[in-house]
């Protein structure tokens, strides 16, 4: 007899026996059960390629991710596909996996991760990257691309951290650069042929050569670096027929993937636990700091109607009482009052569904749809100025002016909320003490406004230190030192004072030393993450899990030095690690960007003003697709910017009809 | 008016907690659109109360929830007003049964619902006693069969656990009403216990060290809520569809 109940009778292939006497002996046991509404009852078979797509943190953190439930979607609905998820088991849970031999697990039907043809990542920052190692080895595959044969799977990554893959190359077999809603199709037609003939004629080298040639796919593998001491002289492809340079993917309208269409709803708790609908990709304020702005161009937002529907749609299926807006500045969408105002007033929600809006623009529209959109709960709300000078916002091409925050904050103050919290990085470039003392004047003249309509108000603040990212202007920038770190967020401190009402909060200047690392590091960090993770250094995103001292000493063991990749300054003749990888931006671009940067001429957003050939439209033959030819309200970038030239922009109008079907 | 609704929680759906099964509950209200009462105040939620918090890991055959519903203007007990497709349509609980089912995820299964007033104890309030089915890994019958007899002629059971970080130590001995061994499983031995729920819920799992020192339990169900009242014991809702209960689980 079992005491377990037959609803659990599964495929052979299932390794849910053995998962689940180790469930009663770990925390959090429901994050490995999946079970989630909507998640899709997958059917393998010998002629679909079967895809494992994992998150590599853990269920909690990995399960909203918009991406993985996209591309899970996308690729269930084929023929010729099936894919799963997995993410990274807690370290209770893993250790009890080793001690019982039970590998890494999909969630759908805890299939073992190894026995899919594809294990894919999505990298969304680089302190995950021991995680990869981790699952990679838990679920009984090699670590490194050289020590995989035939039999084992192709291990895949994409996301945004996957823009610099050389940390990774020796250990990501294929990785992926840009939008996935296309190219995971080009790849499952690519690995059919594979599959079809059999591993042992066609080799693993000869399915990899195959797939380099697809547009957005990066095979480290079939390039060469060339090195002249501690520098790079050049990357190059292997073989002829492989591209010199590798394009990144885009998908030109947004309105075609209305995904995804069955959002999962978790059992148990993870972050983020709402209705997510995106509304646009892609973002052109040109804020130089910003990775995520500068490789997801151009700008393609949802048709206004479409959003409606995956509002009402979603609301309906998934029982959330809330819904989140998302984009990378959703104020900025051209339907926003309008959507914002349907979903409110919609009779069917009986004002028990709340809308939240992620990365509020500072100005005083953006408070008044925050006002529209919380009728009763006014707890907090967020502002991101990113720098204490309107000198230093204009070098990092954050064109707020001090009044535009003041007004926003005033505002805020008197429609009813009390507690306000500002965004800031430090160690920006050409940041001088005053720039950094700035940030604690800014916050206590809020808390000063504030304190003319509630007695409650106060400030917090939270301070990040600068990482330099690849793609961005910043890339030539030398990061501060972790010394230097912690002498401005002491300084933000120190110039704080006795104030109560402003609350400090700061990242760790250690663990942004090792972000700036993995973020601009080349093929030889590699090795170090591999020690990293070998001596036990799984979550280092996570802080009680982050060892700095793992770091510095597999950087000592490898021979390499930190300053050399984290605060050296770069020259522009330099070859970048990831100079073979193209995000869109033409490097004449990022360089002239880099130096109005540092004589402080700010940059407009090409939104709405004549294009200033970035070349992430120019080169990939897209186009901004915005549904307004003007600005929204509060308008465009702040101030300092002519609007009035506005509709002569090459906009293109989406008049489409909302899509509903399934794609082919 | 109240619904009390008793349903299941079986198979993988059973390594989810107490707050989880509540959020469970708060989308599939939302999704069948019943007229649930919302609480006051900055963050209204469906006014909805649990019975005992079954521990994470445990199955079970009979869970119960009060869920507040408006008394409607044009049935027994309301309308739907909600978002789902019953709007519009009055609340019966036999179709409501199969609505709540559907948007409930497999293993959590709406087995009766009763309709009533509002009034009389909460859940908490009523359960004394609660019959668990559970078995011990690798525990021989024989050596089941003797500590069985062993823990019933003991006049105390004295136990010590970990309650916010305290240790707590107290008799367990008046909290079992019934121990007796069902026979072998497929891990072990299968028994069955009555235990008590006043003054605290005692768990199958508290019985282990003393029976089986050393040993794990393999699974735990509970099988039956009861209410007591003048010596005689009813369960909450009863659920009579199956004419022997549990037999499809306890193929012995």
């Amino acid at each position: 007899m079992t005491l377990r109940s037959a609803t659990d009778a599964s495929p052979t292939d299932s390794l849910w026996s053995r998962i689940e006497p180790l469930l009663m002996r770990v925390q959090k046991p429901a994050r490995y059960i999946g079970c989630e509404l909507g998640s899709a009852t997958p059917e393998h078979s010998a002629g679909k390629i079967s895809w494992f797509i994992a998150y590599p943190d853990t269920y909690e953190v990995g399960l909203p991710n918009q991406g993985i439930q996209i591309l899970c979607e996308i690729l269930n609905e084929r023929e010729d596909a099936v894919a799963e998820r997995g993410y990274v088991p807690w370290t209770d849970m893993t250790a009890q996996m080793r001690s019982n031999r039970v590998p890494l697990f999909s969630l759908e039907t805890h299939r073992a991760a190894a026995s899919f043809d594809i294990i894919a990542f999505n990298l969304a920052a680089e302190l995950v990257y021991t995680n990869v190692l981790e699952a990679v080895d838990l679920a009984g595959v090699p670590v490194r691309n050289e020590d995989r044969d035939e039999t084992h799977p192709i291990v895949m990554a994409g996301g945004h951290a996957a823009y610099n893959p050389e940390p990774l190359a020796d250990y990501v077999d294929v990785f992926v650069m840009g939008d996935g809603e296309e190219v995971v199709g080009d790849i499952t037609m690519a690995l059919r042929g594979w599959k079809a003939i059999g591993k042992p004629q066609y080799s693993r080298e000869d399915v990899l050569r195959d797939l380099s040639k697809i547009q957005g796919v990066y095979v480290p593998s079939m390039y060469e670096v060339t090195y002249d001491g501690v520098d790079i002289i050049a990357v190059d492809p292997c073989h002829a027929d492989v591209p010199e340079m590798v394009l990144k993917r885009t998908v030109a309208d947004l309105g075609e993937w209305p995904y995804p269409k069955q959002q999962l709803v978790p059992l148990t708790e993870v972050v983020h636990d709402r209705l997510n609908v995106e509304v646009f990709r892609g973002c052109t304020r040109g804020c130089r700091f910003c990775q995520a702005g500068m490789i997801t161009r151009p700008v393609r937002e949802r048709p206004v109607d479409q959003v409606r529907t995956m509002i009402q749609d979603g609301l309906m299926r998934t029982g959330y009482d809330e819904v989140s807006l998302t984009s990378l500045s959703t104020a900025d969408f051209s339907g926003i009052d309008q959507v914002v105002g349907d979903t409110v007033a919609d009779p069917l929600n009986c004002g028990q569904v709340s809308i939240s809006l992620p990365s509020l623009r500072v100005d005083a529209f953006t408070v008044g749809l925050a006002a529209q959109v919380s009728n009763a709960r006014r707890s907090g709300l967020t502002f991101a100025p990113e720098a204490g000078t309107w000198r230093m916002r204009q070098v990092i091409n954050k064109l707020i002016g001090d009044d535009d925050l003041f007004d926003a904050v005033e505002s805020a103050y008197s429609q009813g909320w009390q507690r306000m919290k500002l965004y800031f990085l430090t160690g920006l470039p050409s940041e001088m003490d005053d720039d950094t003392t700035a940030i604690a004047d800014l916050a206590k003249r809020c808390v000063e406004i504030g304190e003319q309509y509630t007695q409650k108000a106060s400030v917090t603040l939270s301070l990040g230190g600068f990482v330099p990212k690849a793609h961005t202007p910043f890339q030539w920038f030398g990061q501060n030192d972790q010394s230097e770190l912690s002498r401005k967020i002491e300084l933000v401190r120190g110039a704080i004072g006795r104030n109560r009402r402003v609350q400090l909060k700061w990242h760790d200047s250690r663990a942004s030393l090792i972000e700036g690392l993995a973020s601009r590091g080349d093929r030889r960090i590699g090795r170090v993450i591999e020690r990293v993770w070998r001596a036990g250094g799984v979550f280092q995103e996570w802080g009680e899990h982050f060892n700095l001292q793992l770091w510095t000493e597999a950087m000592e063991a490898e021979g390499l030095s930190l300053d050399w990749y984290v605060t050296r300054h770069r020259h522009q003749d330099e070859v970048l690690p990831w100079e073979h990888i193209h995000a869109g931006l033409h490097k004449d671009f990022l360089w002239q960007d880099w130096q109005d940067s540092i004589v402080g001429h700010g940059l407009e957003d090409c939104r709405w003003t004549p294009c200033y050939d970035c070349g992430a439209c120019t080169e990939y033959g897209v186009e901004h697709i915005v549904a307004s030819p003007v600005p929204p309200a509060g308008g465009s970038q702040g101030t300092g910017q002519d609007l009035t030239i506005g509709t002569s922009v090459p906009v293109m109008l989406s008049g489409r009809p909302a899509s509903t079907g399934a794609r082919a | 008016m109240r619904l009390r609704v008793r349903f299941t929680k079986r198979g993988k759906v059973c390594y989810t907690g107490h707050r989880d099964v509540a959020r469970i509950w708060e989308r599939a209200i939302r999704r069948v659109g019943l007229p649930v009462v919302y609480t006051e105040g900055f963050s209204p939620r469906p006014k909805v109360s649990f019975g005992l918090a079954l521990p994470t890991g445990y199955e079970s055959d009979g869970e119960y929830l009060d869920i507040s519903v408006h008394p409607g203007v044009s049935g027994v007990a309301g309308v739907f007003d909600g978002v789902g497709p019953t709007t519009g349509t009055q609340l019966e609980p036999a179709g409501l049964m199969t609505l709540l089912d559907e948007a409930l995820p497999v293993g959590m299964d709406v087995q009766a619902i009763e309709l009533n007033d509002d009034r009389g104890q909460s859940l908490q309030q009523a359960i004394t006693t609660c019959s668990w089915r559970f078995e011990i890994r690798g525990f021989d019958v024989a050596d089941a069969t003797e500590a069985v007899a062993k823990l019933l002629s003991a006049h105390e059971l004295p136990s010590t656990r970990i309650h916010k970080g305290k240790e707590r130590s107290d008799d367990l001995r008046p909290a079992v009403r019934g121990l007796e061994v069902l026979g072998g499983g497929n891990d072990g031995a299968v028994m069955v216990a009555d235990l008590a729920a006043k003054p605290r819920l005692v768990r199958p799992s508290e019985l282990v060290p003393i029976l089986a020192p050393g040993l794990e339990m393999a699974g735990a169900v509970r099988i039956h809520q009861w209410i007591e009242t003048d010596g005689a014991r009813r369960e909450p809702v009863p659920f009579d569809a199956t004419p022997a209960p549990h037999t499809e689980l306890c193929a012995l």
